[in-house]
């Protein structure tokens, strides 16, 4: 089925190329201090990350674990908000190309609202939103025109417990990635992804038409490159997070942490 | 007007299931089958047997003289103190463990903030032998400490939840990351008309005995079912959803939902939902929160740690958009003194969740005519301690 995409972005660029190994960073937007959001998003680009995903900061983060929640509340405790976010975003296509999703929990998006919100990431260059507790249903019929009139990507998760059925429907209605998430797992969790094979295998034997990159407790060159054999690329979160806790030099230390995943050195 | 959920999980503008992908497969399974479990004959038979012979229903619907005469009115208590655990907490858990049963779960997870819910819990979880995990915030494991205790020694692991305010909230939020790291053998009992479609209205089925039961006392003594006045407290609204239950298309009964004000209303410190709430999303429901401009849920407080709680259960927030329920907002101090009102005219120490719901008397234009029910949705033992640490603040005038 070759047919015109309704969404077309740099995200959607990315993966037309075929490209292999692709990898996602995550990182929560005023952490670790507040006006760091475009320092990082510098550093990512010059490392060579394919894609990034920063996190709109909430104060009751249910899928994640604790290095994700610690980061967002440092993160509101700072002061920031979505509308914060959005300044900071405002004049980021000057300098940065990497395509750039945002993730964040339904509740804030609603009450920016959701149409304005969509049609500010399309004028600042956006690619996608990640949304994780909105229902697909709810997608359709409020958020789809937003989305594609500003040429958003949606991309939905997939978990161990999702059934053939449910893959295809959100297949179906992706205009990104498929989010893969390794494991039955909140972030940042200590679960091995290397049992995850047989599953990582039967979504790729589903042959959807995106791709898909694997996420949850990717953490380190070895946990990369395994999700790598199985799609597209992965996404790295708690641990580059944990990273930038500790780090004294950003710049520097994302670009040996991003070095470090890549080759394992 | 209807009152009853749709099949897309709302009450009006109110509820859904707004879960991350990894609650899914959990959340339909339950949702594609509680309604089947719960009409099937046998699951009623086994439900109605141990409401009755181990939560010892049907409780009485008692005729409050000396409360009746100071407000110069007729009021009846509806003792869901007298429950088994001591309050309406356990006719939810009851129902839910045998829900789990049937779906094969064998570890069970809760949320408890005044360690009611969380005592409920285990309590059934001893009664069916599995296994069970209660979390609680660090602030209301300090302040119900006897139920932390009765908890443990019914076998439970208690779980501090140390995030945000520590409370109630916190909880919840804990024990839904436990639900999706544990997908496959876990099932989660919600202690309230709260979250993600089914719960809401699964929590409320379980609870209309309380209801039900009303109707048909009251018809006994007074000859007619339906009182003037439900008088109920609303944390996540689960005894009031079964208080209300079968009131709800009975237009002339008024329902009264008491709301946990704190110190008050513009203090900054409550949890007076329908007065500091919006439409917003916690827990996996579409529902009136408090939160600030940004979207952020704000931390509440109460006294009372069941109330302490920045939503309510969808249904309030369309009884309350409906108008079909008033709601009143009770301070830490009103339910104080009405905690000690009652214990001193009816012999009765009330939890301080359900002092909220009398202090609602105060409110209320009552007539001498009026036949008031007053849903008490539990006892007071684990508020002991609070009862004596604060009597010289709030017992001074
Ligand atoms: C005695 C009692 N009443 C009321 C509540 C509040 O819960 P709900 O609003 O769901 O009835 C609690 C909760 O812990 C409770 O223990």
């Amino acid at each position: 089925m070759e047919t015109q995409p309704i969404v077309s972005n740099r995200l959607t660029s990315l993966f037309s190329t075929g490209k292999k190994n692709i990898l996602n960073v995550y990182f929560t937007a005023g952490f670790p201090a507040l006006d760091d959001t475009l320092r990082i998003l510098r550093s990512l680009e010059k490392s060579g990350v394919d894609l990034v995903e920063i996190g709109i900061p909430f104060s009751d983060p249910l899928a994640d674990g604790p290095t994700i929640q610690e980061s967002n509340m440092v993160a509101l405790g700072q002061g920031m908000t979505l509308k914060l976010l959005l300044e900071q975003l405002r004049e980021i296509r000057k300098e940065i190309s990497l395509p750039i999703l945002l993730m964040g929990y339904l509740n804030p998006v609603m009450q920016y609202g959701v149409e304005e919100f969509c049609d500010q990431l399309g004028s600042i260059g956006i690619d996608g939103l990640i949304l994780p507790d909105l229902p697909l249903d709810e997608y359709k019929a409020f958020y789809k025109n937003a989305f594609e009139r500003n040429h958003l990507s949606n991309v939905f998760l997939v978990t161990p417990q999702t059934s053939e059925a449910r893959i295809r429907e959100i297949d179906q209605e992706s205009t990104g990635f498929i989010y893969v998430v390794s494991t039955d797992s909140t972030t940042g969790n200590a679960k091995d992804i290397s049992g995850a094979a047989p599953y990582f295998e039967r979504i790729r034997a589903m042959q959807l038409q995106h791709p898909a990159l694997i996420g949850f407790n990717v953490k380190d060159h070895s946990s990369f490159s395994f999700a790598c054999q199985y799609a597209q690329g992965a996404i790295v979160g708690s641990a580059f997070i944990r990273m930038l806790q500790a780090s004294k030099n950003l710049e520097s230390d994302i670009e040996t942490f991003v070095r470090s995943l890549r080759t394992g050195q | 007007m209807n009152f009853n959920v749709n099949e897309k999980g709302y009450y009006g503008n109110f509820g859904g299931a707004y879960i991350p992908e990894m609650l899914h497969p959990n959340v339909e399974e339950l949702r594609n089958h509680y309604l089947e479990i719960i009409h099937d004959p046998a699951f009623q038979a086994e439900f109605q047997d141990l409401l009755r012979d181990y939560v010892g229903r049907p409780t009485p619907l008692y005729l409050a003289k000396r409360l009746s005469e100071k407000y110069n009115t007729t009021i009846y208590l509806k003792r869901e103190d007298l429950n088994h655990t001591g309050a309406h907490k356990i006719n939810n858990t009851i129902g839910q463990i045998l829900v789990a049963k049937r779906l094969n779960k064998h570890r069970i997870i809760a949320e408890t903030g005044a360690g009611q819910h969380g005592v409920a819990t285990a309590t059934a979880c001893a009664l069916m032998g599995l296994e069970c995990i209660v979390y609680m915030g660090e602030v209301d494991m300090e302040r119900q400490k006897p139920n932390v205790e009765r908890m443990r020694m019914l076998g439970a692991t208690v779980v501090p939840a140390r995030s945000g305010s520590k409370t109630l909230k916190d909880a919840t939020n804990e024990a839904i990351r436990d639900w999706i790291n544990n997908p496959v053998d876990t099932h989660y009992i919600i202690g309230s008309v709260v979250g993600p479609h089914p719960y809401p209205d699964m929590v409320a089925r379980f609870q209309s005995v309380i209801s039900e039961e009303v109707k048909k006392q009251l018809k006994a003594k007074t000859g007619s079912e339906l009182p003037t006045h439900v008088i109920a407290c609303v944390g996540g609204g689960s005894n009031a959803a079964g208080a209300f239950y079968h009131f709800l298309d009975h237009k002339e009964v008024r329902l009264i939902a008491a709301e946990a004000a704190g110190l008050g209303v513009t203090s900054g410190y409550s949890a007076a939902t329908t007065v500091l709430g919006k439409p917003g999303i916690i827990h996996g429901s579409k529902t009136l929160l408090m939160q600030t401009e940004d979207g952020q849920i704000v931390e509440p407080h109460s006294i009372s740690a069941g109330l302490d709680y920045p939503g309510i259960g969808p249904i309030h927030a369309h009884l309350f958009e409906t108008g079909r329920a008033e709601f009143m907002a009770i301070t830490d101090k009103e339910a104080f003194q009405s905690a000690v009102l009652l214990s001193r005219l009816e012999g009765i120490i009330p939890a301080l969740e359900s002092a909220h719901a009398i202090s609602a008397l105060d409110h209320l234009d009552l007539k001498k005519e009026d036949v008031v029910v007053l849903n008490l949705s539990g006892r007071g033992d684990k508020d002991l301690q609070t009862y004596i640490n604060r009597k010289s603040e709030f017992m001074n005038d």
